[in-house]
């Protein structure tokens, strides 16, 4: 057992997030128990192994107040059941001390457990449980019970059949009577009329008496196909898990200030225009708002990817979702919640959403041809048998056998079984897929779109150039650095390291810089024209400045980092034959250099939100992004990407998100999903093949029960057998790639 | 025939004595969390 310890997950930590610290927020989200506790869920996205395990609950069980704590690795998260009076800011604060990040969960997002897989592992006991018992009377008869005997064994079998088949064949029915409703068909139309057919006429054989029955069949055909729709529903469940442990809660409220002075936290739709909201340090603004208190810096990267933060000046608009990073401030609220910006991206993701021609699923369109020609094919052997033969019955069974061998047991697991074993692939490199659609649409793109900054760029800065006159003036940056939250000051000090200069008087200057005295001289680290630089041709030069006297006498230069393949992976694209874009909403030079950088030839800058979706929506496009402002292309393009570290919403409308730094994810995927592709078409064929051998036996009246069953099992084992090689030729390597970059990370 | 009349019921049972002890285990939440379960057993437990 290997523990790597906390620390190897690319997520950041925001330590000022409000909601955790706050007690009164806390306790509107719990859950209450009625005995005077109440539950909270955290996301512990972190913890992976017993020692984690042990060290959470650990160290949130020896807290006062808490009656318990569990971890559930599965899920990543921590249930906490702690007393009403105990102060619920502690438990997140706990966490982090014992070493994780952490950050509470919604519980009316995210309700307990899964009811939908509850119901197919039932069904699947009970259809497993049907088929088992009914399989050991059906040997009994197939080696040769007859007469009374037969009967019995056939009456038994009904007995269990019929519920089971009542029981596990609901989740098909109801599918099947879905599409029917609104005149579509889908793979569940004719699974639902072999199983109703076959079982009704098994029924009338054991009433009459007959020698063949075919409920052993019936419940295995159900059997079969619930093992494929479960580990496809286990296959999205996991994904969307991970995505939505990955996921930080939104502004779900705010603190109104009451004329009275008062505070109060509210819920985010009980927020009006007009009321004034007070934003902590690190909080993020519920509503768009216009500022009221004096300039302050606000964090956008949420919005746009942007990580420099964007100076408001009093009587601006502050955008729904920008974090606050010096507070607190005042703000009055402009729109409610639903007209705010997030909710106007959202809209337009819809429109974007019912807009796209949504190619139908493979499985779709093999299941609408299918359908026809089995029922066809069903009939005509009942007419040709009866009119020919003159013996109705025979006519009848001869039918049904033909219902029961084409049933698409082989069909109906030939593509799920494939995106199955894709997705479990992907995962292990770190890629979430959200359903097989997904994957199809994937290997079919024809060009691949970046957008910048956060996707192919780290999405922070990085100190690439300092120039200073001495060491007196390091050492004062180090300090001034050090003395401000602002990402450009961070980067500073974390590349000049620590300082023993002594300041005074520091103060922060929002959009401006820091000042501070030492030994009667005023030095300030900021803005350019702050520090005395002078504008060049009317515009302010770039870069951060350092002056002592108001004399400029250094200048620090940043630079967004590339990710580190980039270069390579956007190469792996080309090499499969797709062309790569650049589309991003930033300036001109910045987005040529990056474009450079990783090698793409063309490349768009300063797009809009909508510009981006109209680029994206033409052709069939990958789409790779981050932002909020990349929601709507992601929705809109054919297939999208977007790595774990992008907004939510941005997140929640791609169909892959990848974690980890490296954007060979990229192409792996477009790799696999053309793989699966590949064997998705072996598998129809296998399935197509098998049914030309085994329709005509069943035409002729040669297929006995025994028979069916036995060609049903092997044509589902080869199918799976076929989609296990997806796994078994190169899936090795890329594992071993995803440990040792893991590694890399930790070190 | 009379063997049959015993062995049927047997059988029978004792399979829904099995599906009856997986949807109970079901219920119980045994497959909440599959991966900390392979995990806890690494755990020593010392509370009493």
């Amino acid at each position: 057992m290997t523990c790597c310890g906390p620390g190897n997950m690319v997520a950041v930590e925001s330590d000022a997030s409000a909601i955790e610290n706050d007690d009164a927020a806390l306790n509107a989200l719990s859950r209450k128990l009625g005995d005077g506790t109440a539950q909270l869920e955290f996301a512990v996205p972190d913890a992976h192994c017993a020692a984690c395990i042990r060290t959470i609950e650990t160290a949130l069980g020896s807290m006062d107040g808490v009656r318990s704590a569990r971890v559930n690795l599965t899920r990543r998260r921590v249930r906490v059941n702690y007393d009403l009076a105990g102060r619920p800011s502690e438990l997140a604060a706990a966490i982090r001390a014992s070493g994780y990040h952490t950050y509470v969960l919604d519980p009316t997002q995210d309700g307990d457990g899964d009811p939908v897989f509850g119901e197919m592992v039932r069904a699947l006991g009970v259809a497993g449980f049907a088929a088992g018992n009914i399989m050991l009377f059906s040997v009994s008869v197939w080696s040769g019970a007859d007469a009374a005997t037969r009967d019995l064994f056939h009456w038994i079998s009904a007995i269990i059949a019929l519920p089971a088949i009542v029981y596990s064949g609901r989740i098909f029915f109801r599918s099947a009577w879905r599409a029917l409703r609104v005149g579509k068909t889908n793979m569940d139309v004719p699974i639902s009329i072999g199983v109703i057919l076959v079982t009704a006429l098994s029924l009338l054989e054991t009433l009459n008496s007959g020698k063949h029955a075919y409920f052993d069949g019936a419940t295995m055909l159900l059997f079969f196909l619930l093992i494929g729709r479960t580990l496809d529903h286990v296959m999205r469940e996991r994904a969307r898990n991970a995505i939505s442990g990955l996921a930080r809660l939104q502004p779900r409220g705010g603190t109104i200030v009451r004329p009275d002075g008062s505070r109060d936290y509210v819920k985010l739709d009980e927020i009006q225009p007009g009321m004034e909201l007070e934003i902590k340090a690190g909080e993020r603004v519920p509503v768009d708002s216009r500022l009221i208190s004096t300039g302050s810096s606000f964090d956008y990267s949420i919005i746009s990817g942007e990580s420099l933060p964007h100076h408001v000046e009093s009587g601006e608009t502050v955008i729904a979702g920008a974090a606050c990073l010096s507070g607190p401030v005042q703000v009055v609220a402009e729109r409610a919640a639903p007209d705010s910006y997030l909710s106007r991206m959202a809209s337009m993701m819809d429109a974007a959403e019912t807009a796209k021609t949504k190619p139908r699923r493979i499985a779709d369109r093999a299941s609408s041809v299918y359908a026809p020609i089995v029922h066809t094919i069903a009939i005509t052997t009942f007419l040709a048998w009866g009119i020919f033969g003159g013996d109705w019955h025979a006519a009848l069974m001869n039918a049904v056998a033909v219902l029961i061998i084409t049933c698409p047991c082989a069909l109906a697991l030939a593509v799920p079984i494939v995106h199955v074993v894709a997705a479990g692939r992907l995962f292990e490199r770190g890629i979430l897929m959200k359903d097989g659609a997904a994957l199809e649409r994937i290997a079919e793109i024809d060009s691949v779109a970046f957008d910048k900054t956060g996707t192919l760029t780290r999405g922070n800065p990085r100190l690439v150039a300092a120039s200073l006159p001495d060491d007196a003036a390091t050492e004062m940056a180090a300090a001034l650095a050090s003395a401000s939250t602002h990402p450009l000051s961070k980067a500073i000090a974390h590349s000049l390291g620590r300082s023993p200069a002594a300041l005074a008087a520091v103060a922060e200057f929002p959009g401006k810089g820091v000042e501070a005295r030492a030994e009667g001289v005023v030095w300030r680290l900021g803005s350019p024209l702050w520090c005395g630089v002078p504008a060049v041709d009317g515009r302010e030069p770039s870069g951060v400045w350092l002056s002592r006297d108001a004399v400029a006498i250094g200048n620090f230069v940043f630079e967004d980092e590339v990710r580190p393949d980039a270069r390579q992976s956007v190469n792996a694209l080309k090499t499969l034959g797709l062309p790569v874009r650049l589309l991003s909403g930033d300036a001109r030079l910045a987005v040529t250099l990056a474009a450079e950088a990783t090698g793409i030839a063309e490349a768009r800058a300063g797009l809009a939100p909508e510009e981006k979706l109209v680029d994206v929506a033409r052709g069939r496009t990958l789409m790779v992004g981050d932002g909020i402002n990349d929601a709507p292309a992601l929705r809109a393009a054919y297939a999208s990407m977007a790595p774990s570290s992008a907004a939510d919403i941005g997140r929640n409308a791609a169909d892959f998100v990848f974690t980890g730094e490296d954007l060979g994810a990229v192409p792996f995927v477009i790799r696999t999903a053309r793989g699966a592709a590949r064997i998705v078409v072996q598998n129809l064929a296998i399935a197509i093949g098998y049914n030309a051998i085994a329709v005509p036996l069943a035409i002729s009246g040669q297929v006995t029960p025994l028979i069916a069953a036995v060609a049903m099992s092997a044509s589902s084992l080869i199918v799976v057998a076929n989609a296990l090689r997806l796994r078994l030729g190169s899936g090795r390597k890329p594992l071993q790639n995803h440990k040792i970059s893991l590694q890399e990370r930790t070190a | 025939m009379s063997g049959l009349a015993l062995l049927i019921p047997i059988a029978i049972l004792m399979g829904l004595g099995a599906l009856a002890a997986f949807m109970w285990a079901l219920r119980a939440g045994q497959y909440d969390d599959m991966d900390g379960a392979s995990q806890r057993i690494f755990e020593e437990d010392d509370r009493p």
